[in-house]
């Protein structure tokens, strides 16, 4: 077993050529990821040890890029776009939407399409609208796509490289105020939870908290920070398929829920969360599961970013009023 | 009036005029840059300068009317400060502060003064030309003479929405004009890797050819030269002729925008995407001299429309505007987060 200290990044990008090393039917492809490497560096280095074919400039055309993705993987290759910011993405939606999620089923399984679609997601670099956005709900809504977020630069590592392994398209989301985050990776794949299993990030006996990308940081800063009750942190890794064993056995334990995301509470993730645990586990819950999110606004200009997204005193303010009933 | 310059329609005013409105567009821009190291912190999130685009835009604007629109990109400071909106209003709003142009809700990316036409910007690239086309549409049962002009960069006609805009124009014989600031490069993507005309040697106007609208390649460098293409363009689009596309090319003298960086790590202006990625630093340093602003300036002055002194007052005086709007900005207050609510609807 080796490890090295890598930033989510440099993970990232770490996780990228081992699968490019390890199959050269992996593809890359995005605005900006061969000569420049990336806006945020992720593909560094790698156009120059795969060459232009396998690591491709693009025009400004996401909707080209994700369809072309899909013709490609028609063809057996396994093609990973690099969508350059949350909002971007929505021009490929169709493709996503439409084309990408639909197909396994509707050619009754002949057709595969192992595409991942990248996607740098959430607030807190400073940045506005278009930027910020954390659009996560919108995919998990459509069947037929996985859904993941890493969180952390080992979970980067190895994550990126069973999305990019899986039979079926993934919506891969990675925190971008995390990207410079520093932690050791464990570079040996086989000791990897599965992509879609949740883990808990922090054991505790008395408030579960669930998150997903950007947020399980600050929610581990929360239990940090509480020196009253004990919480426990689950980082769910993939909303789509949902791990609901891990979070039903942690809730029937501590009885309290409190889920955290930077999308707006209504109509997001939150809302599924907090309606399955109540159908699998109401018996067991002291209070209702609780929702800290983003507001029902457009995301805001960055001077008022801070009081937008959620910090570790919504977080823990959710927990006290778990507490309340 | 007068032709002074063999440009129809630019008496001596209105090209001493042109020339000012250049140079408060560069010292804005400057002023924007600056910001960066003078008050670090001050600016969040994305800016994109246009400085060496000042011929263009000064050019293009210089030939609507009063009650004619445009719509733009993220990289918009220039259009609205030509149209008359103030400075300080508009330095306000790139440092987020309540007294900006939008309350602080737009930022460098989104600057909209409707009031004097100016529609408003996509940060989403591309996706203004539709709307822009709407507009035009709008001009055109409205039955008052007005045109649009749709500005957008050399990456965004790779977009669907570029070229679902352009038939929609063309068919419907709308009064619009595209005008296509061709700077070579979409962030560090050069034109030539992504755009198959460019690719093939050919000019980015030909892309007018498949739906059937005149196209045309400008010196965006040449005031006049814009003023005359655009202009005959918009002459056109009034007259009921229907669109145009008009490519300018321009070279951005800035990077793309500035650094992209972690919470609380100060953000920068780095060096043009030529020299850090292309190690071209020859073809910047060949854009820098033909730089616009002293170009026309020195125009001006051999032909005697401008005296060397005249010049001089007139950057002097965008100086001290600039630096009035750079400390109104600064003084001003930041946008109270509870308004964020009031504005999501109607
Ligand atoms: C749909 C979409 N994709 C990607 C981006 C990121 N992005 C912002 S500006 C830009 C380059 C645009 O190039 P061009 O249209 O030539 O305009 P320029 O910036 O050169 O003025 C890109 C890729 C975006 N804003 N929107
Ligand atoms: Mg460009």
């Amino acid at each position: 077993m080796t490890t090295e200290t890598l930033t989510l990044a440099k993970a990232l990008g770490a996780g990228l050529r081992k699968a490019m090393e390890d199959d050269p039917k992996v593809l890359i492809m995005g605005e900006d990821v061969g000569k420049l490497g990336g806006v945020f560096r992720v593909t560094d280095g790698l156009q120059k040890d795969f060459g232009e074919s396998r690591v491709i400039d693009t025009p400004l055309a996401e909707s080209g890029i994700v369809g072309t993705a899909v013709g490609l993987a028609l063809r057996g290759y396994r093609p990973v776009c690099e969508i350059q910011f949350d909002g971007f993405v929505f021009p490929a939606v169709d493709q996503i939407i439409s084309q990408l999620a639909k197909m396994h089923m509707r050619s009754l399984g002949a057709i595969q399409l192992p595409v991942v679609v990248r996607i740098p997601c959430g607030g807190g670099i400073g940045a506005v609208e278009h930027h910020s956005e954390s659009p996560e709900v919108h995919f998990a809504h459509a069947a037929g796509l996985r859904v993941v977020a890493c969180s952390n630069p080992a979970d980067a590592y190895t994550m990126i490289q069973q999305s990019i392994r899986s039979a079926d398209p993934v919506i891969f989301f990675e925190p971008k105020r995390r990207y410079w985050d520093k932690a050791p990776v464990e570079m040996d794949l086989a000791a990897a939870p599965p992509l879609h299993q949740a883990v808990v990030a922090r054991p505790g006996d008395d408030v579960t908290v669930l998150a997903y990308g950007p947020m399980v940081k600050t929610c581990l800063e929360a239990a940090a920070a509480d020196d009253e009750r004990s919480l426990e942190v689950i980082d769910l890794r993939s909303i789509n398929p949902l791990d609901i064993e891990t979070i039903m056995a942690s809730v029937r334990k501590t009885g309290r829920c409190v889920v955290a995301h930077e999308a707006p509470v209504f109509g997001g993730f939150g809302a599924e969360l907090a309606a399955r645990i109540t159908e699998r586990c109401f018996y067991h819950l002291e209070a209702p599961v609780l929702r800290v999110g983003g507001f029902s606004t457009p995301y805001p200009p960055s001077r008022v970013e801070e009081q937008y997204l959620p910090n570790l005193d919504r977080i823990l303010d959710a927990v006290d009023r778990t507490f309340g009933w | 009036m007068t032709d002074t310059n063999g440009v129809e329609g630019l008496d001596r005013d209105r090209l001493v005029w042109m020339w000012t409105q250049m140079v408060r567009v560069r010292e804005f821009e400057e002023r924007v840059k600056r910001t960066f190291e003078e008050h670090p912190g001050v600016i969040r999130g994305h800016t994109h300068l246009a400085d060496g685009a000042e011929a263009s835009i000064v050019g293009s604007l210089a030939t609507l009317r009063p009650g004619d629109q445009l719509m733009t990109t993220y990289r918009c400071h220039g259009y609205p400060l030509v149209l008359g909106t103030s400075p300080k209003a508009m330095m306000a709003e790139i440092y987020g502060k309540a007294a900006g142009l939008c309350g602080g809700y737009g930022g460098s990316m989104h600057l909209t003064d409707v009031s004097r036409g100016f529609l408003g910007t996509s940060g989403i690239v591309g996706q203004g030309i539709p709307q822009a086309t709407g507009a035009a549409y709008a001009a055109q049962i409205r039955r008052q003479g007005q045109v649009v002009l749709c500005f957008f960069g050399d990456g965004a006609t790779k977009q669907g929405a570029f070229h679902e805009s352009l038939n929609i124009a063309s068919l419907w014989k709308l009064p619009i004009v595209y005008v296509l600031e061709n700077n070579n490069y979409n962030v560090v993507t050069r034109v030539e890797q992504e755009d198959a005309n460019a690719a093939a040697g050919e000019p980015l106007a030909v892309k007018a050819r498949a739906h059937s609208m005149p196209g045309v390649t400008v010196d965006g460098g040449d005031p006049l030269a814009v003023y005359g293409e655009v202009g005959a363009a918009v002459a056109r689009a009034r007259d009921g002729g229907g669109p145009t596309l008009v490519e300018s090319k321009v070279y951005r003298l800035s990077a793309h925008g500035n650094s992209i960086a972690p919470p609380g790590v100060p953000l920068h202006f780095p060096e043009h995407e030529a020299i850090t990625t292309f190690g071209a630093t020859e073809e910047y340093e060949a854009a820098k001299r033909g730089d616009p602003v002293p170009r026309f300036r020195a125009k001006l002055v051999t032909d005697t429309t401008l005296s060397p002194a005249e010049a001089d007052r007139i950057t002097e005086a965008a100086r001290t505007e600039m630096q009035e709007a750079v400390e109104f900005g600064l003084e001003s207050e930041l946008p109270k987060p509870e308004d964020a609510v009031k504005y999501v609807y109607a």
